[in-house]
């Protein structure tokens, strides 16, 4: 009976260990499984390297659009469209500029040679492109200035005005209220002021 | 069901035409049985194009894929709800939830308007008749919702899964309510100018929809930046692509005209600009649906390129020439009751506030539209990306986030000095105070600084302003503080609802100005290996890939990734990304996949800052997992913004708190102090 047990618990273990070492063995994959439906989970995927995040190539597709029409610069295009087949190329291409030992602006000025200048994501502010920039700026300085100059000679006009305004004769009978410069005013009249300019600032 | 469909089409077109013709003639002038035959084809208008809604829904929910809408949007194996808003996935649907949408607020709008704008509602139900007519053209003659196929396929080719989405659900019927609504007080703009009853009355009419369709528009826009975060998967929410700015315009104008018609209630001025507002948001609504409908312009967001557009542009020249036609004909009638007193004034502050408004308008609709214009002028073909809108709206925006703040520091009429220099104090000293403390923090983004600075200042403003009138009034009425702050905001309504929409756009900025310090990093992972990423707030995360699984779900197969999370060592929990790839079932046991595999973001919320995790894909089809790794830092605060928005959005708009008598005169802090009175 012991023997027996002893057997059987020999057997299990050699069995579950050879399994366990069959599923470490397995080709290339170390501890990694295999997924039941690979083409479930999207297109197979590189490895990134250290260089695929490096500071200095990120930034520089910052700078430039993927051209598969997202709207996206091609870094986050890259790393966010997992079925654009443009960007995985254009960052080959700024990996193999970068190889030649490009600066980050001649990267760019060799895309916009090779795809045009709408692979920026800011046109360069440069012969027209400054209006681009500059006239939002602009117009709005110039329609302020405008409504300022027009709004201070209008209050001045309206002060002066007001200052040339005679006095307020005494006060009638009957009114209680006093205000200085104000025109004569009744009680009621008193209290609807009082009552709107409270209503007013509602 | 289509015939019904087809044959509620033309019905409505036919009552949209009466009621356009109708109403715009003036025949009902002295002839009350057509001017109610005008307000009851409106109500018929509702019903018939319910009737036409209910077709396509029917449609829709039966499978009926010889349809062309049905077969193009929906399949067999999609959930009921995606189902149900697959009416407005696509261009010819949506067209129809417009139609239907704007023919529902004129109904509203004829029914609950108060009588004595009687002389105005002919001409609203004109106006709002004609654009729903225009709608109803175009899909019949364009893009027909009910067109059906020569074939009748086994499935339909599905929703794309990016649409499959809760936020998808939501989001475009919220921002089609805020374009379409807005047509409302168009109508009403309108129906002043012809009537030449240009005083406040209209204004006082359409105040709720103007705030309304503002509501519906904010709230839209922020849904549609929910739904590009947590689904499209590249770690932000706002792109300035040209259909998000194109949602923007309409928005900035509103918000302009929200402020600008304080100044005409109070004091009589700015007439024939609010006029020009509103007919230039309307017009900005339609320019949209151009941009989105017609292909003008690349954006990942429009609806396939069809002949619609030139219906729009078409429609929105029209529009244009006889809108502003018939307020230049009425110029004179828009004369200012009254005239500024001071520069120094909250008249002013407005009138600075609606320029930065329009002109941020301006220069987003300048930037949308300068890749055309240099093509037109330069012959080459330029793109204008965030760094452009950006560059160029950002100090706009800082200058307005300011005039936040400063406005309701700046008295009616003319502010002293004295005055000046006690309603600033606090505020100023706040933002100053602020800026200290990022200074010592170490911050030197100059924007990340201005801008935190500013929303101290504008904290600084708002918080005095409950405090001082919580205050006073407790004060005054021998109130605990809770209660007097509840009356306070009660009884002033519209005042503390405007300053929670400030303390809402505080919010937004401040998580706006976050979104510059995110980090992030790629990484390839075998289960137990980690990576580690630093945030900007100095927290350490380090993300422990466990593995990979596989799971069919509804209409999808799942394969979703899982990370455990540590922040500075301690573990906070398991954060799961996906891929879905999606499949139709033509005929029970087949099956096919449909569309690419899409992404599902795997994201934790946290007031500071979020963890948005990304599973890229998988080397060689193994568990070894592609990820990208995100901290956004304060994203969280655009959401929280938009409920605090929609509150005093809502506490604005709440029918009452007018009180009368000695409440009145205790509304706190504002009271008028009279000579001799003591009061």
């Amino acid at each position: 009976m012991t023997r027996r047990r002893a057997f059987l618990a020999g057997f299990g273990g050699a069995l579950v260990a050879g399994g366990l070492r069959a599923q470490q063995a397995g080709p290339d994959q170390d501890q990694t499984g295999a997924l039941r439906d690979p083409g479930a989970a999207g297109r197979p995927h590189e490895r990134i390297s250290e260089r695929d995040n490096a500071e200095f190539i990120t930034a520089v597709e910052k700078r430039m659009h993927c051209t598969c029409g997202c709207g996206l610069d091609i870094y986050t295009c890259r790393t966010t469209d997992f079925t654009c087949s443009f960007s995985p190329v254009l960052h080959q291409e700024v990996l193999a500029l970068n190889d030649e030992g490009k600066s980050a602006d001649d990267i760019v000025t060799a895309f916009v040679a090779k795809y045009g200048e709408k692979v920026l994501m800011a046109p360069k502010p440069v012969g027209f492109n400054i209006a681009g920039y500059v006239v939002p700026g602009l117009v709005i300085l110039l329609v302020g200035g405008i409504m300022f100059a027009i709004l201070k000679r209008r209050t001045r006009v309206l002060a002066a005005a007001q200052a040339e305004a005679p006095v307020a004769p005494p006060m009638p009978a009957g009114a209680s209220h006093a205000v200085v410069g104000a025109p004569p005013a009744s009680q009621a009249e008193l209290e609807r002021l009082t009552r709107e300019m409270q209503e007013f600032d509602q | 069901m289509t015939i019904l469909g087809q044959l509620a089409l033309w019905t409505a077109l036919l009552v949209g035409l009466w009621a356009a013709v109708v109403g715009f003639s003036g025949r009902w002038h002295g002839r009350p049985e057509l001017a109610l035959s005008v307000t009851r084809s409106v109500y018929a208008l509702f019903a018939v194009l319910v009737v036409a809604a209910i077709s396509l829904w029917k449609g829709l929910i039966v499978h009926d894929f010889n349809i062309e809408y049905v077969s193009s949007y929906t399949s067999r194996n999609l959930p009921g709800y995606f189902i149900f808003s697959a009416f407005w996935a696509g261009q010819k649907g949506s067209l129809l939830f417009w139609a239907i949408v704007l023919s529902m607020f004129a109904a509203v709008a004829q029914w609950l308007t108060p009588a004595r704008y009687r002389a105005l509602m002919p001409y609203v139900a004109a106006v709002t008749s004609t654009v729903t007519s225009f709608f109803i053209t175009v899909m019949l003659f364009a893009a027909n919702p009910f067109a059906r196929m020569h074939f009748t396929p086994p499935d339909g080719q599905g929703l794309n899964p990016q649409l499959q989405n809760i936020g998808m659900v939501i989001h475009p019927p919220m921002l089609y309510l805020g374009y379409i609504s807005i047509t409302i007080p168009f109508a009403f703009a309108i129906a002043a100018l012809l009537s030449r009853r240009v005083d406040a009355g209209w204004l006082v009419a359409i105040r709720k929809w103007t705030l309304m369709s503002w509501l519906f528009l904010s709230i839209g826009i922020t849904l549609g930046m929910w739904w590009a975060y947590v689904e499209l998967g590249w770690g932000g929410y706002w792109a300035w692509d040209p259909v998000e700015n194109a949602s923007l315009l309409p928005w900035l104008t509103m918000s302009a005209f929200l402020h600008s018609v304080m100044i005409q209630e109070k004091r009589g001025m700015l007439k024939r600009w609010n006029m020009s507002l509103i007919i230039g948001s309307f017009l900005l609504s339609i320019f949209g649906t151009f941009i989105t409908r017609s292909g003008v312009i690349a954006s990942v967001h429009s609806f396939t390129q069809s002949s619609v557009g030139y219906f729009f542009l078409g429609f929105l020249i029209a529009a244009g020439v006889l809108s502003f036609t018939l307020l230049y004909t009425r110029w004179e009638r828009l004369e200012p009751d009254s005239q500024l007193e001071s520069m120094v004034s909250r008249e002013a502050a407005f009138l600075f506030n609606n320029l930065l408004f329009v002109g941020i308008a301006f220069s987003v609709l300048w930037g949308t539209l300068f890749p055309i214009l240099s093509e037109a002028v330069r012959g080459t073909k330029i793109a204008v990306g965030p760094p452009f809108f950006n560059k160029v709206n950002v100090p706009l925006g800082l200058l307005l986030l300011g005039l936040t703040g400063i406005g309701p520091l700046i008295a009616w009429r003319k502010a002293s000095t004295a005055n000046l220099k006690r309603q600033f104090a606090g505020p100023v000293a706040t933002g100053l105070a602020v800026l200290a403390l990022l200074l010592a923090s170490g911050m030197r983004n100059f924007y990340a600084l201005m801008s935190l600075a500013l929303a101290g200042f504008v904290a600084g403003t708002l918080t005095q302003e409950f405090a001082r009138g919580t205050r006073a009034r407790a004060r005054m009425y021998a109130e605990s503080i809770p209660i007097a702050f509840g009356r306070l905001v009660a009884r002033n309504r519209r005042r503390y609802g405007g300053y929670l929409v400030h303390l809402a756009m505080l919010l937004y900025f401040v998580a706006f100005t976050g979104y510059a310090f995110k980090t992030e990093t790629e990484a390839t992972l075998r289960p137990g290996d980690t990576a580690t990423l630093k945030s900007a707030f100095g927290h350490t995360y380090t993300f422990t890939h466990m593995g990979v699984s596989q799971f069919e779900q509804l209409n999808r197969v799942v394969t979703q990734a899982s990370v455990q999370v540590s922040k500075n060592g301690k573990s906070i929990g398991v954060v799961n990304s996906e891929k879905r790839q999606h499949f139709s079932e033509p005929a029970p046991g087949v099956r096919e996949k449909s569309f690419e595999p899409s992404t599902e973001v795997g994201i934790r919320y946290n007031l500071q800052e979020d963890l948005y995790i990304v599973y890229a894909g998988s080397v060689d089809g193994t568990e070894e997992a592609v990820y990208r790794f995100t901290l956004n830092p304060l994203v969280v605060w655009v959401w929280i913004g938009c409920l605090v928005l929609i509150v005093g959005a809502l506490v604005t708009m709440w029918p009452g708190g007018v009180v009368s008598g000695p409440v009145r005169r205790g509304q706190a802090g504002y009271e008028v102090q009279l000579a001799g009175t003591g009061q």
